[in-house]
């Protein structure tokens, strides 16, 4: 496998060899000197087109924690304030003499696009609002590190999936690895068509949580809400936020899990987020293990996914 | 390559098909019962030692060795696994992936390390173990016990303790498994 650019790109199998994968990173991180030599001498640049702190800070530790040397990208300090295209920008980028490529930008599609440009490996860190990943790996990873498994687990994703990549990219891996998903959202912030997502759909977070192993709160995304979707955001939380007395209709088991960065009082209630099973730090721990595993499943491990 | 399969192709690709019985189980329970009283001699006892068995090979034998030196001397020794993967020169060269997780019990700092393998040969795995050891602690020192020493080393390398110095040459396969000791060779297309 040369890139990792969309969680259908692995499969189930893929999917289990990278968290078994992964497993080794965790164990590293324990370690005295947390660091191994396998990517030394190779080369990571992060090409960041939208802001972003835990996902790139997670894939530069990662990164160095196999001793890979990283390059760091960001728009607002670069030549594309001059007016640089994407395709010289990658293209000077790659003369520079790079191994892989970390990727987020605004529009559906550039990871691919920058892979058809370039000898290096390209990893989607998020593409507008199509896939995320490597979010959704380590939010498998933190789901069957804490429960054990996918068989017959039963996961809702709340809140704003119309603009949410990490709900794309999650619906895919939860439902490869065998859970359930259910969607609770107002039919605003759902897409315009859900054909051929294996899922179910709710408006009613107080029938759903009861019954649910984990519970997903997406981030509300003011800076894409481009129309009116909600009439206000206290009423989404007065309906849809996980309140202090929504959480008491959590199984004792169920996980609360979010992808950051969070709106306190608005999806999530402050004290929620520091709730015994929430598993948000959790997430963000296990993060730099699933990308260590990634780079190194793409630059060191001359292994092959799919033969 | 399914993930079993790529798991039991050693670098050179193929599969093992034995020729020759050069230990069998006995054989190789006397070895680790000496290799337990060379330990014990070395070290002057027990003190500070740990049992650190490689991935896939060493492991069991780490185990067994670990369990003669608790029968012989009283005590209990710690044993730990390592997997050297994400230490191998070879990374780009050939598939290179991790067999297990590592899992070292205690701190090495100040420890003597017994780091046990089945086969030795060119010492490039012992010289990625080194390198992986050191990242948990400072060890006082590092020995390393095989069960069989086929020559061949391609880097400064020795054991301090052997069950069996066996001439081989460069393209034949030694197996170590829990009947005993195999030589043999590897055999592209052939089905164990």
């Amino acid at each position: 496998m040369r890139h990792l650019l969309s969680i259908s790109d692995l499969g189930r199998e893929g999917i289990e060899e990278l968290l078994d994968l992964t497993d080794s990173f965790v164990e590293v991180a324990e370690r005295r000197i947390p660091k191994v030599p396998a990517l030394r001498g190779k080369n990571v640049v992060s090409l960041f087109y939208e802001d972003s702190t835990r996902t790139r800070l997670s894939f530069e530790t990662a990164a160095k924690r196999l001793s890979a040397d990283t390059m760091n990208f960001s728009v607002s300090t670069s030549s594309v304030k001059k007016g640089e295209s994407l395709k010289d920008t990658v293209e000077t980028i790659e003369a520079m003499g790079i191994d892989c490529i970390v990727v987020r930008h605004g529009s559906a599609g550039v990871p691919w696009q920058i892979a058809s440009w370039v000898d290096a490996s390209v990893i989607n860190a998020g593409d507008g609002w199509h896939e995320h990943p490597t979010q959704a790996l380590l939010d498998c990873y933190t789901i069957r590190q804490e429960l054990g498994g996918f068989t017959d687990k039963r996961i809702a994703i709340v809140g704003d999936v119309k603009h949410s990549r990490v709900a794309r990219s999650d619906v895919l891996a939860f439902t490869a690895l065998g859970a359930s998903v259910t969607l609770v959202a107002p039919p605003t912030l759902l897409p315009p068509s859900l054909e051929g997502w294996p899922v179910d759909v709710s408006h009613d977070i107080d029938e759903v949580l009861p019954k649910v192993d984990v519970v997903y709160l997406l981030r509300m995304q003011k800076e894409r809400q481009t129309e009116a979707l909600l009439p206000s955001l206290r009423e989404y939380t007065a309906t849809y936020g996980l309140t202090r007395d929504r959480a008491r209709l959590l199984q004792e088991h169920a996980l609360v899990m979010h992808p950051g960065p969070m709106n306190r009082g608005v999806e999530i209630a402050a004290e929620v987020a520091d709730l015994p099973r929430s598993v948000i730090t959790r997430q963000v721990a296990n993060g730099v293990a699933v990308r260590s595993a990634v780079l190194f499943l793409l630059l060191g491990s001359g292994s092959d996914l799919h033969v | 390559m399914a993930e079993r399969e790529r798991r039991t192709t050693p670098p050179y690709g193929g599969v093992f098909v034995p020729r020759t019985r050069i230990m069998d189980a006995e054989a190789v329970r006397r070895a680790i019962t000496r290799i337990a009283h060379e330990v014990i001699e070395r070290n002057a006892g027990l003190e500070d030692v740990v049992v650190v068995g490689l991935q896939t090979g060493g492991v069991p034998l780490a185990r067994q060795l670990a369990d003669e030196l608790e029968r012989i001397e009283g005590t209990e020794v710690p044993v730990g696994t390592l997997d050297v993967a994400f230490y191998r020169d070879d990374i780009g060269l050939r598939p290179v992936m991790p067999e297990a997780v590592t899992n070292i019990p205690v701190d090495l700092g100040a420890r003597v390390v017994v780091l046990v393998d089945d086969v030795l040969f060119t010492g490039r795995t012992i010289r990625a173990a080194m390198d992986a050891l050191t990242d948990f602690g400072r060890p006082r020192a590092i020995q390393l016990a095989v069960m069989i020493d086929r020559g061949h080393r391609e880097l400064p390398i020795r054991p301090d303790f052997v069950g069996k110095n066996l001439p081989t040459r460069r393209d034949e396969a030694v197996d170590v498994h829990e009947d005993g000791v195999d030589l043999g060779d590897m055999v592209k297309g052939a089905r164990r």
